[in-house]
C-alpha cells in the first residue's frame, strides 16, 4: 500500500503537472498557428484510443529485444543507436520506471486538456488580445497578463479534473504492468484486492483514502464557488 | 525610417511564426510518432512485427549475405581461426568481422554445424505490407477446425460489425442524455439561488473522485432487482450516473464564466430561468457543450469494465472494446491483430471529434457581447 | 451553425434507434433464464423418481441409459427449451471450439447453452456473484478463486447429485481431491473438471536438434550436460521469457512447482500449497536455487536480463530461426499456438518430459486446468454439469485440438494430433499428477505475490530471502 501511495504522489507531480502544462502550451501555440486544426487533431487522437490500443502502441515504444537481435522497440533502437544497452524501461530502475508509463498518461490527457483550454483561448475577446499587442506587450507577456487571468477558471476546472483523473489511474498501470515492478497504484492496488482477493473492507476504506487525498482540491473549488453571486 | 521598423516588425513576426510553428511541430512529431509506428505495423505480418522495427519500410542500410560456405573441418574452432584472410576466435566471428573494403564476415549457428556468410552492407526496405490484419479483424478469424474423422472445417469468428452497432447503440444516447440533464444541472449552479447549493456542489465534486470498479457492485445489484441488467437501458443509466458529475462540473465552469451583464439584462427584461436558459445560455455553450459531447463520447466508446457489468459479455451484445480484447486469442497470441483492431475502433471517435471541432472558433461570444 | 448541431445530434439519434431496433431482432441478453422460466420443474426430483426411459426418444437412436437421472430425463427431452448459463474466460479460439464441443449435447437435449467468455473474467464473476447476478455454471481456471465462492457457501456441491462411486469411475483419485474444498459447513465437491492441460514438457526444435547430434535427457544431471554442450557448441541453451502483462512471473512459478514435486515428497508439495509449509522452508528455498542455476546468462538465451522482460509467448520464437538461437523450452502443451505459422508437429519441434532430478519421487506430471462449479441448482443445469463428467463432451474438442480430457472414458484415439496424444500419454503414466500450485493457493499468493516475487527475484530487485519471506507475509491471516 505505501508503494502504491509513493506511485500515485508521483502520477499527480509528474502526470497531471505535465498534462495541464502540455495541453496549455499546445492550445496557446496552435492558437497563433495556421495548422491549427490538424495539430489540435493530431495531439487528440490518443484520446480515441482504446486502452488496449494504447497499450500495443506503447509497447511498441518500450519493447525489448536482446542486445543480438535489432530491436523493434522504437526507444531502444534510439537508445541503441548512440551507443546504449537495450533497457527493459518499464521494469528496471524502480522506482523511475513509473515515469514511463506516467509519459502514457500524459500522452492521452494532454488532448482533453488541451481542447478545453483551446476553447476557453477561443472565449477571449480577440479585441482585447489586440490591444495588447497595439500597446507594444510582448507575447510572452500577452500571456502572463492577460491570458491566463481570463481563463483562469478554466485552469482551475482543468486541473481539477486532471488530477482526480489521475488519482483514479488505473487502465494504464493495468494494461502496462498490472503492478508489477513496483508500479502498482491505489486503483489498482484496490482492483486486486476486491476482484481477486475478495477483500471487501477494502474497496470502501480506498474510497475513503481518495476523498482524503482529494480534500484540498475541494476546498479550493468551493472558495471558487463560494465567491461567485447568483440571481 | 517607416520602411524600416515595418520591416523589422515584419522580421519579427517571421520569426515567431516559425517559433510558434516550429515548436508546435515538434510537440506533434513527438506525440503522433508512437501511433504512426503501430499504423505502419497493423499492415505488416506478424513475423515481420516481432523480427524488426516499423521504421524498417523506410529505406535504410543492412548486412545482406552475398556468399555462404562451410567452414573447413580442421578449423581450431576453440582457438583463433583464420577465415577469408580474418583472424578471430568463434564469439568475434559469431558477432561479425569487418573487412576494410566493407563486407563483414559473420558465423552463423553453432561451433560445430555453423556455416559462413560473407555479407555486404546495401541499401533496402521491407516493403511486404499486407491487409490480412484487417481483412482478419473485420471478417472475423477463421478457425480451422478437425473432426474425429481428421475433416477440417472453417468456421469464421465474430466479426467487428456487430460490435460497432452495439457500441453506437451505446455511446450515443450515453452521450446525449448526461448532457441534457448536466447543461441544466450547470446553469442551476452558476445562477440560480437556493438552499443547499453549496452542499450539492460539493456532492458534486466529490463523486468525480469515487472510483469507477468501487460502484460496479451495487450497481449491479440493483440491475438485478430491477430486472434491468442485460438491458442497453442499463448501461445508458451507469453511462450518464458515471458522466454526470463530470459533465456538471465542467459546464458549470463554461456557463458561469458567461458574462454577467447579458443575462442581467434578460432579468430586467422580465425573462424566465427557462427562457434564459434556452434562448441565451445553451446557444452560447455550444463550444462546451460540443467538447464534452466529445468526452463523453470517447469514454463510453472505449469504456470496458460498466459494459462487461451492465450488459454482458455475450457475442449478440458484445462491444467493440470486447471484441478488441478478445482478438488477442485465447491465450494471446494474435496480439498482432490489435494493431489493426485499434486503428478501426478509432475511425468512429475521430469522425466525431472532426465533426464538432467545428464549433471551437473564435468570436462565438464576441458576437453576443458588448466588450 | 447551432441548427447543425441539432442536425448532428438528431441523426445521431436516429442510428441509435435504428441500431436499438436491430439490437431488438435478437433480443439482448435480458432474460436470465430464472426470467423465462416461471414454472421450473422442482429442482429437488429425487433420483428414482425420475426413473429413466431411455427409448423414450425414438429419433435419438439407441440412447444407453447414462446412470444419472438428470443426464437422462435430458436425453430423453425433459428439458427441451430451457437456458443454461456459463461464463468464464474461453474467448476466440476456445469459444469457437467450446460451442462446437457442445452442439451435439444442445442437440439431443434442446437445451440451450450459453457461454458467457470474458478477459476480464476474474472481476465479472466476482460483481456478478456478490451481486446475486450469478451465472448457471461458472468455468474456472485457477481453482483458488472457485474456493473463495466456495467458502461463502455460494457453490453447489456436486455430490448432492453425482455418487461418488460414479465421479470415481470417470476420474482419477488426484481430480477429485483437488475438487474438494471447503464449503460453508465442511468439505464439498465443489466442482469438476472439465478440461486440462499438462505443464511438464521440454519443446525442442527437432530438425536442427537431429542435425546437432542432441540426444533426449532423461536426468536433470543429463539435461544439464545437454545445456553445457549446447554452451560449448557456442549457443544457448534455454529460452525463458516470463512477462504476461498483470500476471508476470507465472511461468517461474510453474517451474518452481516441477522443481519442487521433483526434489520433494509429494506431502509437502501439498502442504506448501495449503500453506502450511512456508516458502522460506529449505525445501523451497532448494527448489528456487535449483532454477537460479539453471537461470543464468550462460544458459537463457538473451541473459538473465531477459527472463522477466520477454513476453511468455515470444519466448520460444527464437528456438526456429535458422539455426536455432535457443534449443529449449519448457512449456504448458497450449504454447504451440504462439509458434510461428508453418512449423509442423513431429518435424520442425518435438517435446519430451522435464526429467526428475531425485529418482525416490518418481516421474510427477504438473498440470493445470478448467474446473466447473455450479451456482444454480436447477435439473437442467444438474443435466448439464452431468454431461461435463464425460469424455465425449470433450470429443470434438480433442480432435480440434487444444485441450486434454482428465474423464477416464475419453479415448487416446480422440486426439486430433500426435503430439497431444503424446502428452495425455504420458500424463496417463505419470507417477503422480499434482495441479499448478500457484493456482490451488488462494489469490493474495498463487495470484499475487508468487508471482511479483519471482519477478521481483529474476529481475534482480530483491534476493531470495526477503522475497521468500515476503510471499509468506502475504498468506492471508
Amino acid at each position: 500500500m505505501q508503494e502504491a501511495v509513493r506511485n500515485n504522489v508521483l502520477w499527480i507531480v509528474f502526470g497531471a503537472t505535465l498534462s495541464v502544462v502540455f495541453g496549455l502550451l499546445i492550445a496557446v501555440l496552435a492558437d497563433r498557428s495556421r495548422f491549427e486544426n490538424i495539430a489540435k487533431s493530431l495531439i487528440f487522437l490518443p484520446m480515441a484510443i482504446s486502452m488496449v490500443g494504447a497499450g500495443v502502441i506503447w509497447n511498441f515504444v518500450y519493447e525489448i529485444k536482446d542486445a543480438a537481435s535489432p530491436q523493434i522497440g522504437l526507444l531502444n533502437a534510439l537508445w541503441v543507436a548512440v551507443g546504449g544497452q537495450p533497457q527493459a524501461w518499464t521494469a528496471q530502475l524502480q522506482p523511475w520506471n513509473n515515469l514511463f508509463l506516467i509519459v502514457i498518461l500524459i500522452w492521452l490527457q494532454t488532448g482533453y486538456a488541451m481542447v478545453l483550454f483551446s476553447a476557453a483561448i477561443k472565449g477571449i475577446p480577440g479585441e482585447l488580445l489586440e490591444a495588447a499587442r497595439v500597446d507594444g506587450a510582448t507575447e510572452v507577456q500577452t500571456f502572463f497578463k492577460i491570458m491566463i487571468p481570463y481563463i483562469m477558471g478554466t485552469i482551475v476546472t482543468v486541473s481539477t479534473t486532471i488530477i482526480i483523473f489521475t488519482l483514479k489511474i488505473f487502465d494504464v498501470v493495468q494494461v502496462m504492468t498490472g503492478g508489477q515492478f513496483g508500479t502498482h497504484v491505489i486503483a489498482t492496488q484496490f482492483y486486486r484486492q476486491y476482484f481477486t482477493n475478495r477483500n471487501f473492507g477494502y474497496g470502501s476504506a480506498i474510497a475513503i483514502v481518495l476523498l482524503i487525498a482529494v480534500i484540498p482540491v475541494m476546498v479550493y473549488n468551493l472558495k471558487q464557488f463560494g465567491e461567485r453571486r447568483a440571481f | 525610417m517607416a520602411a524600416n521598423s515595418a520591416n523589422s516588425k515584419q522580421r519579427q513576426k517571421l520569426i515567431s511564426d516559425i517559433i510558434i510553428n516550429g515548436a508546435l511541430f515538434l510537440l506533434v512529431f513527438v506525440w503522433t510518432v508512437p501511433t504512426f509506428g503501430v499504423l505502419v505495423s497493423s499492415f505488416r505480418t506478424r513475423f515481420d512485427i516481432q523480427t524488426s522495427g516499423w521504421w524498417s519500410i523506410l529505406p535504410h542500410r543492412e548486412w545482406m549475405k552475398v556468399n555462404e560456405f562451410k567452414p573447413d573441418k580442421d578449423l581450431d574452432r576453440d582457438g583463433v581461426m583464420t577465415i577469408k584472410g580474418l583472424q578471430g576466435t568463434f564469439k568475434e566471428f559469431r558477432k561479425g568481422i569487418e573487412t576494410p573494403d566493407g563486407t563483414r564476415v559473420t558465423w552463423i549457428g553453432n561451433k560445430r554445424l555453423g556455416r559462413i556468410e560473407v555479407q555486404e552492407r546495401r541499401w533496402t526496405m521491407r516493403t511486404d505490407l499486407t491487409l490480412e490484419n484487417y481483412t482478419n479483424v473485420l471478417s472475423g478469424k477463421k478457425y480451422a477446425l478437425k473432426d474425429a474423422a481428421g475433416n477440417e472445417k472453417i468456421v469464421r469468428g465474430d466479426n467487428f460489425w456487430g460490435a460497432i452497432l452495439n457500441s453506437l447503440t451505446v455511446a450515443v444516447p450515453a452521450t446525449v442524455i448526461p448532457i441534457m440533464i448536466a447543461a441544466f444541472a450547470a446553469y442551476g449552479f452558476a445562477w440560480m439561488n437556493f438552499p443547499g447549493r453549496k452542499i450539492l456542489f460539493v456532492i458534486v465534486v466529490a463523486a468525480l473522485v469515487v472510483p469507477v470498479q468501487i460502484e460496479l457492485v451495487p450497481i449491479l445489484r440493483d440491475y438485478v432487482k430491477l430486472d434491468l441488467n442485460g438491458t442497453f437501458l442499463a448501461v445508458w443509466l451507469a453511462h450518464t450516473g458515471f458522466g454526470l458529475p463530470l459533465a456538471t462540473y465542467l459546464l458549470y465552469n463554461y456557463i458561469s464564466g458567461l458574462p454577467r451583464d447579458i443575462l442581467e439584462s434578460a432579468f430586467i427584461d422580465g425573462a424566465s430561468h427557462f427562457t434564459i436558459f434556452t434562448r441565451l445560455i445553451l446557444p452560447l455553450s455550444v463550444p462546451a457543450l460540443a467538447s464534452f459531447a466529445i468526452f463523453q463520447f470517447l469514454w463510453t466508446w472505449n469504456d470496458y469494465l460498466v459494459a462487461l457489468v451492465s450488459i454482458g459479455s455475450k457475442p449478440d451484445v458484445q462491444v467493440l472494446t470486447m471484441r478488441l480484447a478478445e482478438i488477442v486469442g485465447s491465450r494471446g497470441s494474435d496480439w498482432h491483430l490489435l494493431t489493426a483492431g485499434a486503428f478501426i475502433s478509432m475511425i468512429l471517435p475521430l469522425a466525431v471529434f472532426f465533426s464538432l471541432q467545428r464549433f471551437f472558433v473564435r468570436g462565438m461570444l464576441a458576437g453576443s457581447v458588448k466588450g | 451553425m447551432r441548427k447543425s448541431l441539432w442536425l448532428l445530434i438528431a441523426l445521431m439519434l436516429v442510428v441509435t434507434m435504428v441500431a436499438t431496433a436491430c439490437g431488438g431482432a435478437q433480443p439482448p441478453a435480458t432474460e436470465q433464464p430464472q426470467a423465462t422460466q416461471p414454472a421450473a420443474p422442482e429442482p429437488t426430483k429425487a433420483p428414482e423418481q425420475a426413473a429413466p426411459e431411455p427409448t423414450k426418444a425414438p429419433e435419438q437412436p439407441a440412447m444407453e441409459s447414462t446412470g444419472l437421472a438428470e443426464l437422462d430425463a435430458a436425453y430423453a427431452g425433459d428439458y427441451a427449451g430451457t437456458v443454461v448459463s456459463m461464463a468464464g474466460p474461453f474467448t476466440d479460439e476456445d469459444a469457437v471450439k467450446f460451442n462446437d464441443s457442445v452442439a451435439a449435447f444442445e442437440e439431443a437435449t434442446g437445451i440451450d447453452i450459453q457461454y458467457e467468455g470474458s478477459k476480464e473474467f476474474e472481476a465479472s464473476i466476482s460483481i456478478r456473484v456478490d451481486a446475486g447476478d450469478a451465472p448457471d455454471i461458472v468455468d474456472f481456471p485457477q481453482p483458488g478463486l472457485l474456493g473463495n465462492f466456495a467458502k461463502q457457501g455460494q457453490v453447489v456441491d456436486v455430490r448432492s447429485f453425482m455418487s461418488g462411486d460414479y465421479l470415481q469411475g470417470q476420474y482419477l483419485q488426484s481430480w477429485l481431491d483437488m475438487g474438494t474444498m471447503q464449503g460453508a459447513d465442511g468439505p464439498i465437491m465443489a466442482g469438476i473438471w472439465a478440461r486440462f492441460n499438462a505443464k511438464s514438457q521440454v519443446w525442442y526444435p527437432k530438425k536442427a536438434w537431429d542435425e546437432a547430434g542432441y540426444q533426449i535427457p532423461q536426468t536433470w544431471d543429463e539435461m544439464l550436460a545437454l545445456s553445457d554442450q549446447i554452451v560449448s557448441d557456442g549457443d544457448t541453451p534455454w529460452c525463458v521469457g516470463i512477462e504476461s502483462g498483470a500476471a508476470t512471473g507465472w511461468p517461474a512459478t510453474d517451474w518452481i512447482e516441477e522443481i519442487m514435486l521433483r526434489t520433494t515428497s509429494l506431502e509437502n508439495y501439498d502442504k506448501w500449497t495449503r500453506g502450511e509449509l512456508p516458502f522460506d522452508s529449505p525445501e523451497v528455498k532448494n527448489a528456487l536455487q535449483i532454477l537460479s542455476n539453471l537461470w543464468t546468462d550462460k544458459y537463457v538465451y538473451g541473459g538473465q536480463a531477459a527472463i522477466v522482460t520477454t513476453f511468455f509467448g515470444d519466448a520460444p520464437t527464437p528456438m526456429f530461426e535458422n539455426p536455432p538461437k535457443c534449443w529449449l523450452h519448457k512449456q504448458g502443451n497450449f504454447i504451440t499456438s504462439f509458434f510461428p505459422a508453418g512449423v509442423e508437429p513431429g518435424v520442425d519441434y518435438d517435446f519430451f518430459y522435464l526429467p526428475p532430478i531425485d529418482p525416490q519421487y518418481g516421474k510427477p506430471y504438473l498440470v493445470a486446468g478448467d474446473i466447473y462449479a455450479m451456482f444454480n441448482d436447477r435439473p437442467e443445469v444438474r443435466a448439464t454439469m452431468e454431461y461435463f463428467t464425460k469424455g465425449e463432451s470433450l470429443k470434438s474438442w480433442l480432435a480440434a485440438g487444444g485441450a486434454l480430457a482428465p474423464q477416464k472414458d475419453a479415448s487416446l484415439d480422440w486426439y486430433g494430433d500426435d503430439i497431444e496424444r503424446g502428452v495425455a500419454n504420458l500424463v496417463s503414466q505419470a507417477t503422480s499428477v499434482r495441479f499448478d500450485g500457484s493456482d490451488l493457493m488462494p489469490g493474495e499468493v498463487g495470484a499475487g505475490s508468487f508471482w511479483k516475487g519471482m519477478t521481483d527475484y529474476f529481475s534482480g530487485n530483491a534476493d531470495m530471502d526477503t522475497v521468500l519471506k515476503e510471499i509468506d507475509a502475504s498468506w492471508p491471516q
